[in-house]
């Protein structure tokens, strides 16, 4: 009675009709989503105060020198290659790594597109891209990460007051307290921002290939819809739009 | 169900469509910024125009693959308005970071 009055329901927010036209589920999801982006842009706001309270570098681009004196610029940072040793490459894995994560998106709607079409075989085919496309930049993370955290092969010569001392020491890549690329807050942020990130992907691929196995064994065919494919869908674009606003924050300004 | 009134003719080749179109708008999109991050001298403007650029990025991913764009209007306001606060943090704590490195 309820669903076939809803177009004449003068105040929709009465009960009866599902006023926003979207399934608990999917409404849960989007709630759930908007509390993330909370938590995600704590994360970048955060990166932006400690950012302006340092001094950014001065000088010409083409010299810069790693110092904790300034903050980077990452472009300067961030510029290696798996397989390409020494080879000066700046942003281009990171910009990889973005069109892989778009292209994930992409395949992930096409699932959700075939989902309403009722075409199992496609949502399998899509879902397996999907998957594919977060492990593989999961993997690349992972290399970044390597790659951050050993350093290049030159390292950083820093001055260092010991004892009321000053000691010269080169450091090589980056932990939680010292790092050879700038101030220890650039590394941490790297590590919480891009870690708490890449948490987020895997758990996508986790709840992707639940979906995935779900879809092969014919459950959501015997359920008549296809909707977990577009909640878990709903997470998935959520994780690409973090990367969309961590690539412009963190790499890019 | 979503899929009822929105999926009844041609098989959902208009949506595969929108969907191309969406990945090649995001795909220029970054190789765009990806060409500014270089040519571009850091600044105001640089800032500017890629916290532009992300914001509509944000728009297409928000509103074509996400759906939200063709969701009821309640919907779209509630998940949009609380990010006004996420708007009042950025401009409150940036300003906080600028006088902290004003004091040291």
């Amino acid at each position: 009675m309820a669903a076939t009055a809803q177009p004449n329901v003068k105040n929709v927010w009465l009960g009866g009709v599902e006023p926003m036209k979207a399934s608990y589920g999917k409404l849960m999801m989007w709630f759930f989503l908007v509390s993330d982006t909370f938590t995600f842009s704590a994360l970048l706001v955060s990166y932006g105060l400690v950012r302006f309270s340092f001094p950014a570098y001065a000088g010409k681009v083409a010299d810069f020198v790693s110092s904790p004196a300034y903050w980077p610029i990452p472009e300067k940072v961030f510029d290696a290659m798996p397989f390409m040793h020494g080879v000066h490459a700046p942003l281009v894995f990171v910009g990889i790594m973005t069109f892989i994560l778009i292209f994930s998106s992409v395949t992930m709607v096409l699932a959700v597109e075939a989902g309403h079409r009722m075409d199992r075989a496609a949502v399998e085919k899509y879902m397996l891209w999907t998957i594919l496309g977060g492990a593989t930049f999961l993997g690349c993370q992972a290399w970044e990460w390597t790659h951050f955290i050993h350093g290049t092969d030159n390292g950083t010569v820093i001055k260092e007051l010991v004892d009321g001392s000053w000691i010269s020491k080169t450091i090589f890549g980056a932990n939680l307290t010292e790092n050879q690329y700038g101030p220890a807050a650039f590394a941490d942020f790297f590590f919480f921002i891009t870690g708490f990130h890449g948490t987020h992907v895997f758990s996508g691929v986790v709840l992707n290939y639940l979906v995935f196995y779900r879809t092969s064994t014919g459950l959501y065919e015997r359920r008549g819809s296809y909707e977990m494919v577009e909640k878990v869908g709903l997470y998935w674009h959520f994780v690409d739009l973090v990367w969309v606003f961590v690539f412009t924050f963190f790499y890019l300004v | 169900m979503a899929h009822v009134h929105e999926h009844n003719e041609n098989d959902g080749a208009e949506q595969r469509k929108a969907i191309w179109r969406t990945f090649w708008i995001l795909l220029i999109l970054t190789a765009v910024e990806f060409l500014i991050a270089f040519t571009l001298h850091a600044g105001v403007l640089k800032t500017a125009i890629f916290v532009g650029m992300t914001i509509v990025k944000a728009f297409y991913i928000v509103g074509e693959f996400m759906h939200l764009k063709h969701e009821v209007k309640s919907l779209i306001w509630a998940t949009l308005l609380p990010c006004i606060f996420v708007v009042w943090l950025l401009i409150a704590l940036i300003t906080e970071g600028g006088s902290i490195f004003d004091l040291r």
